[in-house]
Parts: structure tokens; C-alpha cells; sequence
């Protein structure tokens, strides 16, 4: 290895104190500067951080957005979830491979620029979108492909080399009462510093707010849980990790209003007694961290973050920024957790439950970001309030990621309770066969239930929300999130591990019209393997794709089912091909 | 460690539990055997396997980490969790490239016991016929991957011995087990007499030269099921 | 009433559960009782005479060959039994199943250690024609029991066709059931 290597590495494992918890940091830095972490960087790294290289490569792997080999100094990451495929990102990808004249996953031989794939980049409403180099583009059409390599190559992507194609856009269609109105900063902690910690987790009780990620868990009953657990000191994360396709809620919330999330984690800083809170931050969003950090500055300065926050003696709360990776795993709470370790993003087994053991074992309330801006608002507005909103069960508000076939795709702030027919009036589809609540690990819904309210006692949701139109091929859409979940697995258990990928061949069979009635019986018993035995949220919802569908549209399985007894699991003609190409033997006429 | 006892109930018939305990343990100490792969009593359980899949009050949870409390209501050995183990053990067959009669550990393998125990004549989901890296560098011990079942056993057992030869790889469906060596299993500290070096439940990391020692009939689960011993030892009263 | 009719295949195995089943002993003279043999390498009758009540099936499927006499078998037998690991799962012939199949014919044919004066891939239009892969049986043709074993013991084969025969459960017992 160049001694350049590995001084890179020295400086910043020592920038990042030689911590062994920092690893996601230190190894973001030295990705970005190195473009690449091969086994002799992960043993620089570990040489420098006095840890195994094991435990280096253990982490590294793991996420996405790391490179084991070299690739191009530049790396367009085309998202090819769901709605970018329905909204011609085949296009774009082939006007891609055209110009650079290399396939997806491959680099250009001047070692400039290489084609990856990624998995939804919280743009599903501005589709077809791509990252390069942590820019957005969002509406790329295949005209743009040209301006787009031209402005990489010539290095000014950044400072506005390509006119032609948009960033991101807030795309707020709909602001509501709680999340998007007017605010003013520190008035939420003020109030909060004026009653008791157990008061403040009173009063989020009153509200009867429930986390907003799509599980629905009382927030009160959340911070109460860890305010009384014991341990060494108290964590607050906000989970910023949203990676569900179809969902760019948060994305929405940082840009118009990210001060209402940083007062609302300092106040759950508050009510459970810590010092230190996280903002974890997927790696795909990026590019709103020097926006954030300038907010996080602005609250310092203004006494809301720091020492005796607002001027309370005794409390001090400070908020650190940890980016991702490229994980959708690491949305879920103790695989967060993990992450923020310098770990690979594995779930953990509960019990225990973060609230009683999370970051290095001590107590830590994990929230969704839209949750934890309602807890500031109800500080604000008080509890009555915010429940005279919403449902008996799900009070307040609610944001809605809406993408796919609709006139006006966005966040719409909404209040629980409102039917899926009034959402797609509110959005102007006038023609969906299908939606799709609460992203791939949610339901796909038929016009049947179009009737049915959004609230966790009947729809629960994260808030993605996915229109199918009825020209939608359904089933290629449920293959696709079937393809997002083997990526996304972490491995960690083997029904999620292999399910996932046993489900997807089995799916695809019978996508194939080759699938008999047995096949499709053998793919019920292996989707619920999978929900049943798997260890967190990402298996035991992986095979809701083919169990929604299968109970809302069962004609559609009907319509590609095989009368015949048996189809063999491959093609004769297929298989002989490899031997007949080596030994110049002509295929034999096989009577079958 | 708390000596409270608390009762919990499997399968209709009540145990006493230390409070502390997991379910599993409980369950071994009263006689009760829970299939299991990834588990070895004296290491911290690590929930790869799941097939200690028990429901506890209703609902599925790993009985190898799940802790005991004053009266759990458990079910362990019944139809759906027998045909839901299998299908997982079947997984696991299915993954890797497991030819048993070309493997050594056969009759001493864990994962063939058990798939013997839960009653699998077949593999009847597709192969995924992956390459697997073989290592053979060290002296002493070898990986043979296809065969791994990515329990961790080998990483949990090195830990716990204040080494860490053992780790993983990767993700989702290409994890992996890896070593602490820039050119394999050679570069690491592992000894052939460290518990990580026998942790393994099946043929993946094995001592070299006493393969095919012991003759067929004679094999630890040639004619008594896994789990026997724990089923054995009903305890006193 | 007529006996029940036997037909056996071997496909890419060892003829180990061939043996096997002559490895009854005695009671071969009990099974000839009770059933009687179609078309078989044991009695060396080629093609089937009558429709089948049970097809054994040996070894696994890795050429075009073995795919098209199992797509006979499935036609001509009411009950077909994959025998032994090569017919459930491929086994030992499937090892081949991860190394790229230019790679093992090339190893065997020109490259290894036993070849001499340079060596030629068998490519004599009437040979069997190699699969991309070696697959168990079920991967072809529905099948509808599985005796494992290396060979399946003849302890293991004599209790799955008596019941089967006598109409009763093919449930085996803990010690019959081994994949090795």
C-alpha cells in the first residue's frame, strides 16, 4: 500500500480521537477521500484505531456506499425503486449506458465516472432521480443525460454546470396545523423547562401521540420506559434514517423546518434525562448536512443547545449530526443503534429494548423525526390541542409521502382518519388499481378498501404512500420490492437471509407463467416462514408484497397460474446451451 | 444473579426458572429440549438461526434469547413450529452447498441432526449453487463455506476467548464469515485447541487430519436424535 | 391380482442404491413375491412393456439423457421415488454444480493430472448432451417420496416399499432417515 494511504487513514482515525465508535465517520472520510476501502485500507484503519481487521471489515461491507475496489471518481447512483421505474428510469438508465458506453456497475476506462444502481433515494415524488457524488438530480429525462456527464467530467457539477436538470425540490403540497405552520424557536423547550420531566411525559400522554415511523409505539410510554431505566447516562436519537420507498416525508421536514425537530429532541433530552442527543441522518441526504449543521450552529448560539439550555441551570443537551451509509436496515431502532456504534447495522434480539438498554447499553428513546416534532408542537400548543385532531386512537397529524400515479405527488401534512379516497382526490388520481400504505413493508390495497381511513386502528402508514394506475403491471411492481428486500437484508437470520432471496426466485417463477398451483402454495409457505420466523420489522414484513396481494388481488395470481401439474424449475434448451457452446455438440432432439 | 424463581409453562406443563435465565435454558434445565443451531451453552446467544422460534404469549420469539418471566405461556413442540423449523433448516440446506456424503461432519453434523429430527426428507427449494470460499491456509483448521450456516458460533466463541479471529462479511444474501487476516485463516492467532476452533456446528470450520475417524453407526446422532441428551436428563422429582 | 409392477432408472449416481436394494438379502426373494420388475438395469429390460405402479429412481439429472428417461418414467409410473442424495439433491455428481462447467470439463478432460498427450472434450453427436447443472429430480418431474441416504439403507428401502406395497404409511423412523 502507498505510505499516502495509509497517512490519510492516520490523520483521520486521530481527527475522529481514535475512537472505535466514530468507525461510520472515520470511514465515510476516508471513502471520500480515497474512493474505495480495499483490505489494506481496512488494515491501515484498524492499525490506526488499535482494533481487528476484522471488525473493520465487518463494518465496511456492510453498507452500500462503500467500495471495496476502486471505482470512478465520480459515481452516478441511479435509484431504481418503484416509482422511478414506472416514471422512465429505463430510459434514463439506457441514455446512461449510451453515452459513457459502460453497463450499470461498471467504471469508464479513464476511471472517471462509474454507473451503480441504488434503491429509493427519498425523491419517489420528483422520479427519475440519481446521486452523484451526494448531488441530487431529480426529473432527469434521457436529454439530459449528456449535460449531466459533460458537467461531471468537466468537474462542475456543483456550481451549476447543468442547467437543464433540477436539485430537489421541498415539494410541500399540503402544509397542516402541526408540522408545517409557523414556529417560533425555543418556545416548545421553554415551556417544556417550566413543568417537570415527568410532567412534560404527562403531557405527551394526554396528546396519546404515537411514533410516527408506522408502529405506532405511545411516545410517552416510550420516554416514561427510558426516563426510568437505569444506567450511566441517557440518549436521545432522532431517527433520520427514513429509507422506506415511496417516503421523503423527513426529506420535507429538514428542509422546511428542521428547528422544529432539533427543539423537539431537546425536549425529549429533557423529559428522559440526557445530555446527548443524535440526529442519525441517511447517507442518500447528504447534501442537507451543511444546511443542518448551520441550524444546529444558529440554536447553539442562541442558547437553545449547550450548556443550561434556555438558561436552565443543570440542563445540558447537545445534538451531534451522524450520517449513514447506505442502509435501509439502519431505519430500524437498534439496528440504528448499532450504526451509531461504528457497527454493521444489525438489528438486536428484544428484549431488552432500547429504552432500557440502546447506545453502549444505556437507556436511549429512539423517535421518528415527524414524531418528535410533534412532541415540540404539543409542548407548544399544549395536549387538548394536538388531540382534538385525528382519531381517538391516532391523534394529530400525519404526513403523507405520495408518489406514483397522480397529478400532484408530495408531502401532504393530513389529518388521521382521512379516507384513502379522499387522499386520492386530494392528489388526482383518478384511475389507481392499487395503493400501496406504508411503502413495500406496508399493504397493497384494492379499490375495495379504498373506503378505509389512514390511522393505526385501521390503515397504519409511515407515510409512503404509492399509486398504481390500472395500467400498472401489479405483480412486476411487488417482484420489484421483493428484489429491494434481498438487497436490504442484513443477513443476520437465516429466514430473512435466505427467504427473502428463496421468495423472490419462487415469485418470479410464477411472474414467469411458470408457476403451477402447487408453486404458488410453496410461495404462501415460504412468505410466511419468512414474517414468522425472522428476527426484526425488515423480514417479518418482507413478504407482504406477495401476502397483500395475494388476499386483495388473488385474480391476478389466478390470470398467470398454469393449469399443468408440474413445470420443471428450468429450461431444457437454456441448459444445454453452456455444453453445446464448449463441445460443439448439436442439441439432441429430446422427446418430453 | 438474582436465584428468584419464577414458573413459566411449555406446552401445558409448568417449570420452575431461574430469573435471569432464557427460555432455552430454562427449557434445558427442566428436561425440555428447544431445537436450536446457533446457540452453544457458555456463549452469549446470538438469534442468527431462529430455530429456536418458540411462541411465547401468543407470539414468535427466540427462545435462545428471550428471558423467563412469572408465567409465560410457551409453545414449543408442535405441528406449525415443527414444519416452520424445517422450512428454515431447509433454507439452510438449500444456501450453501451441503453434499452430506462428501462431507466429514456427517453423523456429527448439527444441522443434518437436526434437519434428521424435524423429519426433512427433501430440499424442495431451489439451490442457489453459490461458489464458496475454501481456506485452508492455516495448519491445523480449515473453512470449507459451503458448508457455513452463518451461526457466528466460531465469532462469539473467539470473542469470548479475548481473540477475534472470527467476523462477517458483507451483507443480506452474501454475508459471510471472515478472518482477522489479511491472506486467511493462517494470519490469525487461532490455535487448534481454541474453543472457536470446535464451535462449529457443522463441516464449515473443522481440525484438520481426524475426518472420518469414527465409523458409521458409531456417530453422535447415528441412532439418537439431537436434543437427547437435554430429553434425558428429566430432572429429580 | 396382478403384482404390483417395479421400474428403476439410474441416472448420474453410483448404482450404490441399485445395490442397495439387492443388499436385502433374503427378503429379495419377498419383494420378488410381492412385486414384479419392469424395466430396470436389474433384470435389463429396456423400455417400458406396461404402465408402471412404482418408478425408483437413482442419481440425478445432468444431461439431456437422463432429463428425457425421467420424463419417461414420470409418464409410465404412477408413484415415483427418488432414491438416495443424487436423486434428491444432485449429490456428489452435483459438486460440480459451483465450479463453471468449461472449467470441470476441461479439468477432466485436458488439463488433469491423468490426461495424456493433450486430450479432447467428448463431443460425439450421440453422447449425452451435460446440463448447465446437475438437478434433483424434483426440479424435473413431480415427485412423490423421498428415501434419502447414500445409499438409503436396504432397511430403509424395504420399509418404504413394503408400506407403500401393503398400502400403508410411508412414515420412516428415526434411524432410516440419513443423507449420508
Amino acid at each position: 500500500m502507498s505510505d499516502d494511504y495509509r497517512k490519510v487513514v492516520q490523520e483521520i482515525v486521530a481527527k475522529f480521537g481514535k475512537d472505535r465508535k466514530r468507525l461510520m465517520d472515520i470511514a465515510r472520510a476516508v471513502h471520500a477521500k480515497t474512493g474505495h476501502i480495499s483490505e489494506e485500507i481496512v488494515g491501515a484503519i484498524a492499525d490506526a484505531l488499535g482494533c481487528h481487521r476484522v471488525e473493520v471489515r465487518d463494518m465496511t461491507s456492510f453498507y452500500a456506499f462503500f467500495s471495496r475496489e476502486p471505482k470512478g471518481a465520480t459515481t452516478i447512483r441511479l435509484c431504481n425503486a418503484v416509482v422511478e421505474r414506472m416514471k422512465g428510469m429505463d430510459a434514463v438508465a439506457n441514455a446512461f449506458e449510451e453515452t459513457l458506453g459502460i453497463r450499470f456497475g461498471e467504471t469508464t476506462p479513464d476511471g472517471l465516472i462509474s454507473l451503480e444502481y441504488t434503491p429509493c433515494i427519498g425523491m419517489s415524488d420528483q422520479a427519475p432521480a440519481a446521486l452523484v457524488n451526494g448531488k441530487v438530480l431529480t426529473n432527469i429525462r434521457p436529454e439530459d443525460v449528456k449535460s449531466i456527464v459533460d458537467a461531471v467530467r468537466s468537474g462542475k457539477l456543483h456550481d451549476g454546470g447543468i442547467v437543464s436538470v433540477k436539485s430537489v425540490e421541498s415539494n410541500l403540497q399540503q402544509a397542516g396545523p402541526v408540522i408545517f405552520a409557523p414556529f417560533e424557536r425555543g418556545a416548545g423547550i421553554r415551556k417544556a423547562l417550566s413543568m417537570s420531566p415527568e410532567d412534560v411525559i404527562n403531557e405527551m400522554n394526554k396528546a396519546r401521540v404515537r411514533g410516527r415511523g408506522g408502529a405506532g409505539f405511545p411516545l410517552a410510554m416510550k420516554w416514561s420506559f427510558c426516563r426510568k431505566a437505569e444506567g450511566e447516562a441517557h440518549y436521545v436519537v432522532c431517527n433520520g434514517d427514513e429509507g422506506e420507498p415511496g417516503t421523503f416525508k423527513d426529506r420535507v421536514i429538514l428542509t422546511e423546518c428542521p428547528d422544529l425537530m432539533f427543539e423537539g429532541m431537546t425536549i425529549a433530552g429533557y423529559a428522559v434525562g440526557a445530555k446527548q442527543g443524535f440526529f442519525y441522518l441517511r447517507g442518500e441526504y447528504e447534501y442537507l448536512l451543511p444546511y443542518l449543521e448551520q441550524v444546529l450552529a444558529k440554536r447553539r448560539r442562541m442558547g437553545l443547545l449547550g450548556e443550561n439550555v434556555c438558561g436552565a441551570e443543570g440542563f445540558d443537551f447537545d445534538i451531534r449530526i451522524q450520517m449513514g451509509a447506505g442502509a435501509y436496515i439502519c431505519g430500524e431502532e437498534s439496528a440504528l443503534i448499532e450504526s451509531l456504534e461504528g457497527k454493521r447495522g444489525a438489528p438486536r434480539d428484544r428484549p431488552p429494548f432500547p429504552v432500557q438498554k440502546g447506545y453502549l447499553d444505556r437507556p436511549t428513546s429512539v423517535n421518528n423525526v415527524e414524531t418528535l416534532c410533534c412532541a415540540a408542537r404539543i409542548m407548544e400548543h399544549g395536549a387538548e390541542w394536538f388531540s382534538s385532531m385525528g382519531t381517538k386512537d391516532s391523534t394529530g397529524t400525519k404526513l403523507l409521502s405520495i408518489s406514483g400515479d397522480c397529478q400532484a405527488p408530495g408531502v401532504y401534512e393530513v389529518e388521521y382518519g382521512i379516507t384513502v379516497e379522499k387522499v386520492l382526490e386530494m392528489v388526482g388520481a383518478t384511475d389507481a388499481q392499487a395503493v400501496q400504505i406504508g411503502g413495500p413493508s406496508g399493504q397493497c390495497i384494492a379499490p375495495k378498501d379504498f373506503g378505509r381511513s389512514i390511522c393505526f386502528e385501521d390503515l397504519p402508514t409511515g407515510g409512503s404512500t404509492i399509486i398504481f394506475g390500472k395500467d400498472r403491471d401489479l405483480l412486476a411492481c411487488m417482484e420489484s420490492f421483493l428484489e429491494f428486500f434481498v438487497e436490504e437484508s442484513c443477513g443476520w437470520c437465516a429466514p430473512c437471509r435466505a427467504g427473502t432471496t428463496f421468495l423472490k426466485m419462487q415469485f418470479e417463477k410464477l411472474l414467469q407463467g411458470r408457476g403451477t398451483r402447487e408453486d404458488l402454495k410453496k410461495l404462501e409457505e415460504t412468505a410466511n416462514t419468512v414474517k414468522f420466523m425472522s428476527r426484526c420489522g425488515l423480514g417479518q414484513t418482507a413478504p407482504n408484497p406477495v401476502l397483500t396481494t395475494l388476499r386483495n388481488f388473488p385474480a391476478l395470481y389466478e390470470a398467470r397460474i398454469q393449469p399443468d401439474d408440474f413445470i420443471p424449475a428450468f429450461d431444457l434448451k437454456e441448459a444445454l446451451k453452456e455444453a453445446c457452446s464448449i463441445t460443439g455438440q448439436k442439441p439432441h432432439d429430446v422427446e418430453v | 444473579m438474582s436465584k428468584n424463581t419464577v414458573n413459566i409453562i411449555i406446552d401445558g406443563v409448568e417449570i420452575e426458572a431461574q430469573e435471569g435465565q432464557t427460555i432455552l435454558q430454562a427449557a434445558d434445565d427442566a428436561g425440555v429440549y428447544i431445537p436450536r443451531l446457533c446457540y452453544l451453552k457458555g456463549l452469549i446467544p446470538g438469534g442468527h438461526c431462529r430455530v429456536c422460534t418458540v411462541k411465547v404469549n401468543g407470539r414468535p420469539a427466540s427462545s435462545c434469547t428471550f428471558p423467563v418471566s412469572e408465567g409465560l405461556v410457551i409453545e414449543n413442540d408442535t405441528e406449525e413450529l415443527t414444519t416452520l423449523r424445517r422450512t428454515v433448516v431447509e433454507m439452510l440446506f438449500a444456501e450453501g452447498n451441503h453434499v452430506c456424503p462428501a462431507c466429514e461432519a456427517s453423523g456429527n453434523c448439527e444441522l443434518q441432526a437436526m434437519a434428521y429430527r424435524l423429519g426433512m426428507l427433501a430440499v424442495t427449494l431451489p439451490f442457489l449453487r453459490k461458489p464458496r470460499e475454501l481456506d485452508a491456509t492455516h495448519p491445523d483448521v480449515f473453512i470449507d463455506r459451503d458448508r457455513c450456516i452463518l451461526c457466528g458460533r466460531c465469532a462469539r466463541a473467539s470473542e469470548a476467548e479475548g481473540k477475534r479471529v472470527f467476523g462477517f462479511e458483507g451483507r443480506g444474501i452474501n454475508k459471510r464469515i471472515a478472518v482477522d487476516g489479511e491472506h486467511g485463516l493462517k494470519e490469525t492467532d487461532l490455535k487448534a485447541a481454541d474453543r472457536a476452533a470446535r464451535a462449529c456446528p457443522t463441516g464449515c470450520l473443522r481440525l484438520k487430519r481426524i475426518g472420518w475417524k469414527v465409523p458409521v453407526g458409531q456417530r453422535q446422532y447415528d441412532t439418537t436424535p439431537i436434543g437427547s441428551d437435554i430429553e434425558q436428563k428429566q430432572p429429580v422429582g | 391380482m396382478a403384482k404390483p409392477l417395479v421400474a428403476t432408472a439410474p441416472f448420474t449416481g453410483c448404482f450404490g442404491c441399485h445395490m442397495s436394494l439387492l443388499d436385502i438379502d433374503e427378503r429379495i426373494l419377498d419383494l420378488v413375491e410381492l412385486v414384479e420388475f419392469d424395466k430396470s438395469p436389474i433384470n435389463d429390460i429396456k423400455t417400458f412393456t406396461r404402465p408402471v405402479d412404482v418408478g425408483l429412481l437413482e442419481g440425478g439429472i445432468s444431461n439431456d439423457e437422463n432429463y428425457e428417461q425421467l420424463k419417461l418414467f414420470r409418464k409410465h409410473c404412477k408413484i415415483l421415488i427418488s432414491v438416495g442424495q443424487c436423486a434428491i439433491t444432485g449429490g456428489v455428481p452435483a459438486c460440480r454444480n459451483t465450479v463453471p462447467l468449461k472449467e470441470c470439463l476441461e479439468e477432466a478432460y485436458l488439463n488433469g493430472p491423468t490426461v495424456v498427450d493433450g486430450g479432447v472434450l467428448p463431443n460425439d453427436p450421440d453422447i449425452p448432451i451435460l446440463l448447465d447443472k446437475v438437478y434433483p429430480c424434483h426440479e424435473v418431474v413431480k415427485i412423490d417420496y423421498f428415501l434419502p441416504g447414500c445409499p438409503p439403507s436396504a432397511d430403509t428401502l424395504w420399509a418404504a416399499l413394503t408400506a407403500l406395497l401393503t398400502g400403508k404409511d410411508v412414515g420412516l423412523p428415526y434411524e432410516l432417515i440419513k443423507y449420508d
